[in-house]
């Protein structure tokens, strides 16, 4: 954990940003995890029951190789990962070198608005982590 | 909250998977989750176990431990780096076996180079040793004694260590013990 601490402040304004771009929107699952595995935030719409521990320890192993592979063909990194399913699909987008944003949402969310959303749910979750991180 | 991650290192086929299948199945009340391992078919941690359990509270922070083990097989260092990103505690789990004399010293160094990649040094990371698979000197396979293993890997760390065999469990429960609470007095000097 070399980000420093999380404030309680800080966790909620996240969460307020998490709840009204995504989970409004009809995301299943937002979570918030470090690289090395350890969540910093979830939400979810109330419904789902994912077990999100282990969760977060595979999608960060996942990412990290996804990173090393960039590495292997010149890439500085891939920022982005998407899993499709046929009733649910996983994206992966980064925050910065040390936070994740994951979302699990269903057939019903097209990747397009998913996507923009996550686009603007991170440009508010960085400003909340550089206000008080420098 | 705070996350507390534990990572079992040795060379291949030491023992760090069964460590913490013992882990999984003797403390399974106090488990919320499933044990997670990506392994190949023919059986061999391909990338980590994962094992995570609430400890509950120490001076009012919630503890959660998540145990990891590395893959042990020489070509996979690429993944064992990754599993080691962000680590606050390592158990080294040695081979006791006479014949894995060598793959012992060569994994703890190896570890040493890994940690290096991500600033932290294995002389000031909480870590313990285990000198795993003693039972075996019951069934005529030749060991090493604790001795030697001792000289070979902790005469310069000088970390607690014990003897033990996963596959029994004799002082799985020890070792888990030992790494949680050092590692957790070293996160609270970080945090206080």
């Amino acid at each position: 954990m070399n980000y420093g601490i999380v404030s309680q402040e800080q966790l909620e304004q996240i969460d307020t940003i998490l709840s009204s771009k995504l989970i409004k929107l009809g995301v299943d699952c937002v979570i918030i995890i470090d690289m090395a595995g350890n969540i910093i935030t979830a939400k979810d719409n109330g419904e789902s029951k994912y077990d999100v521990y282990s969760f977060a320890a595979l999608a960060a192993g996942n990412f990290a190789t996804v990173d090393a592979m960039a590495k292997l063909v010149g890439e500085a990194e891939f920022s982005l990962l998407f899993h499709k399913g046929q009733e649910s699909n996983i994206h992966f987008s980064k925050i910065d070198d040390e936070l994740l944003l994951i979302s699990m949402f269903g057939k019903d969310i097209s990747l397009g608005f998913l996507r923009l959303n996550v686009v603007e749910a991170i440009e508010q979750i960085r400003k909340v982590w550089e206000a008080s991180n420098g | 909250m705070v996350q507390v991650k534990i990572v079992y290192y040795g060379p291949g086929r030491c023992g760090k998977t069964t460590n913490l299948e013992y882990v999984n199945r003797k403390f399974r009340d106090q488990i919320q989750s499933e044990m997670v391992s990506l392994k190949t078919h023919g059986d061999r941690t391909l990338f980590f176990d994962f094992l995570p359990f609430d400890m509950g509270q120490i001076k009012g922070y919630d503890i959660k431990i998540q145990l990891y083990t590395v893959p042990g097989q020489v070509k996979y260092n690429a993944t064992r780096k990754l599993v080691l990103k962000g680590v606050d505690g390592v158990v080294f789990v040695a081979d006791a076996m006479e014949k894995q004399r060598e793959k012992n010293i060569r994994s703890l160094n190896q570890l040493h180079e890994n940690l290096q990649a991500y600033k932290e040094s294995i002389f000031k990371l909480p870590l313990v040793i285990q000198y795993n698979k003693v039972d075996l000197k019951d069934h005529g396979v030749p060991i090493l004694p604790t001795a030697v293993l001792r000289k070979d890997l902790n005469s310069r760390l000088k970390v607690p260590d014990f003897e033990a065999s996963a596959i029994t469990g004799y002082n799985v429960a020890a070792t888990l013990k030992k790494i949680i609470s050092s590692t957790v007095v070293s996160i609270q000097k970080k945090l206080l």
